[in-house]
């Protein structure tokens, strides 16, 4: 097991936002977060990867309890991808990505091979080695989400977690985007909105309702007409899809 | 030293020494023209003969002129030039807002009323419980924004909004002070105070300026790195690893050090702390490994002469700096403003 959460909560004064959570990422597997506006996805995200501190419970990654290891050492392991992360400075996608290394060095340590060497693959493994000396604000949506998921690699990390990578873009870029995602075959866990993708590229999913975990399992057994109406409340019929066999969620009116 | 082939790195220390040559030669300039100009090799000469490196003889008043009175002008507007220009770089990346500047955290507002007390109710009189008192108000500033943004915890704009209401309440207990106790000689004190100016200073303000804008760029190359990460914002440098809440509460701590020490020895004079960040960038990038030195040079060079000009734009008068600053530094602003507009 790479990422383990166990009996997970957090809140803001008063209000629960993730209550009593648990769950375990697969080495290597894509895990979908999905749920309703308010559910806790953002939220269990961040907790996951450090970047808030439960109020109970605990994240081991790897074995080790996150809570003690300090913050330089997690990013060497953990990436985060924010959704629609920008800068109103002049920097090129190049620069972005090299970002992705500031774990790895000191305050004066130089520029080194094995720093080029990750960047360098970071880049290509998205397929914007060709646009490294562009500016960032010349970048369209897409192309700004496939740089940040390269400053994410080039952290050289074991796992990855994505806030809704998708959101804003149009389908194909959605696709384009989960589908790099799958295919970097690394341990990933991935917030999304769109049902239908992530049934198409999750390996599993995780349901979340008012902060708590609601179904869990491979999407054919998570996506069903009851979880539509239930958590999702719209009314919906659910079928493999021709093309992939997946579940996809076909949505009545009303 | 960060550049992907080696050509970039010669060019960065290439414009590094010719910056530093243009700095010494706009020091010497300085040091030359005044009330009565002095000539250069007298400029030359004074230093090296204090130096101890030659023993030219040289005209006694000259070399006194030169070396006590206006060498230590220049090389603290020089400093002081640098120091803001750091403070409003550090600003800028941290609150990621392109108008931050070092008095954004209320700072010279605080410096302002300390000052006003000293001046006015007579807390101490004298030129060094001046600065003390400017020095005092200051930190006091920074203390009630540390304390409304929760040290610097809750983001930028929160961060920002708690520096506005630290220097109204400071700007307005100004006010007050300066309306309900200062007769008019006081006031006109204050007055030019506030504007900021170089008369005055001496070696002392030299060093005690020099000690602390070197600490300050030094603590803030060691955390260049940091800044860069600052670059998408407060949860983005958090997963790559920079400590945020720690290293906020340093910087800002080292910029209102670095602004108070200045505003308490020269009033607080504008402009520079905004404009020289933006120059920089546009001249050598947005990475704070070269953009901090970048900024450093340029923001002294900008002072030195914007002091020159202070002296003989009007014969026999010293127009007051931050007037000059914004006179001179507005027509380079636009010059860049007008270069860097979207193409679109």
């Amino acid at each position: 097991m790479s990422v383990i959460a166990d009996n997970l909560s957090w809140g803001v004064k008063r209000k629960v936002i993730v209550r009593n959570v648990s769950l375990a990422v697969e080495t290597g597997e894509t895990l979908g977060l999905i749920g309703p506006n308010g559910s806790g996805k953002s939220s269990l995200l961040r907790l996951l990867a450090g970047l808030k501190r439960p109020d109970g419970g605990r994240v081991t990654i790897h074995g080790k309890d996150i809570a003690g290891v300090p913050r330089t050492q997690l990013a060497r392991q953990l990436a985060f991808v924010q959704q629609n992360a920008t800068t109103d400075t002049n920097v090129s996608v190049r620069d972005v990505v090299r970002l992705g290394r500031t774990p790895h060095r000191s305050a004066l340590s130089g520029w080194t091979a094995a720093d080029q060497i990750a960047v360098d693959e970071a880049l290509a493994r998205v397929g914007m080695d060709h646009l490294d000396s562009r500016s960032w604000q010349t970048l369209s949506g897409g192309e700004r989400q496939r740089v940040h998921i390269a400053r994410a690699l080039a952290q050289s990390p074991r796992v990855m977690f994505l806030d809704e990578p998708t959101n804003h873009l149009d389908i194909h870029h959605q696709i384009e985007i989960l589908q790099t995602v799958r295919n970097l075959e690394m341990t990933s866990v991935v917030a999304l909105h769109d049902l239908n993708l992530a049934a198409m590229f999750c390996d599993r999913i995780v349901v979340l309702d008012q902060g708590a975990i609601v179904a869990a399992g491979r999407p054919e057994a998570v996506l069903t007409e009851d979880l539509m109406r239930e958590v999702f409340r719209v009314a919906a019929s659910v079928a493999p899809s021709p093309h992939h066999g997946r579940p996809q969620v076909l949505l009545r009116a009303g | 030293m960060t550049s992907k082939d080696g050509g970039a790195g010669y060019r960065l220390a290439l414009l590094l020494i010719l910056s530093l040559a243009v700095l010494a030669l706009a020091i010497a300039a300085a040091t030359a023209i005044g009330d009565y100009n002095i000539p250069l090799a007298t400029v030359f000469h004074t230093v090296t003969n204090r130096l101890g490196l030659t023993a030219v003889e040289l005209p006694r008043i000259e070399e006194s002129v030169v070396w006590n009175l206006r060498l230590s002008r220049g090389l603290v507007a020089a400093l002081c030039g640098a120091g803001l220009a750091i403070c409003g770089t550090i600003l800028q990346a941290l609150l990621r807002n392109a108008l931050a500047e070092p008095f954004v955290l209320g700072v010279s507002a605080g410096a302002s009323t300390g000052a006003v007390c000293v001046i006015v109710l007579g807390i101490g009189a004298g030129a060094v419980s001046l600065s003390l008192g400017a020095f005092a108000g200051a930190f006091a500033a920074f203390a009630v924004v540390a304390l409304l943004s929760n040290g610097a915890t809750s983001g930028p704009n929160h961060t920002i909004l708690a520096g506005v209401a630290a220097s109204q309440l400071f700007n307005a207990l100004t006010a007050y002070i300066v309306t309900t106790s200062a007769n008019a000689q006081q006031a006109r004190n204050v007055m030019f105070w506030l504007l900021g100016s170089f008369g005055g200073v001496r070696w002392p303000q030299f060093q005690l300026l020099g000690a602390v804008v070197l600490v300050g760029l030094v603590v803030c190359l060691l955390m260049a790195r940091k800044l860069d990460a600052f670059t998408f914002g407060d949860e983005d440098a958090a997963a790559l690893g920079i400590p945020v809440a720690s290293t906020r509460l340093i910087l800002f701590a080292v910029t209102a050090l670095v602004t108070a020490a200045i505003v308490s020895q020269v009033g607080a004079i504008g402009f520079v702390g905004l404009v020289v960040p933006h120059a920089a960038r546009f001249l050598v990038g947005p990475l704070h490994m070269r953009l901090l030195p970048a900024a450093a040079l340029l923001g002294a060079v900008f002072m030195v002469i914007a002091d020159i000009a202070s002296r003989v734009l009007v014969t026999q008068q010293t127009i007051p700096i931050g007037v000059v600053t914004a006179l001179v530094g507005v027509p380079f602003f636009a010059f860049i403003l007008y270069r860097s507009r979207p193409q679109s």
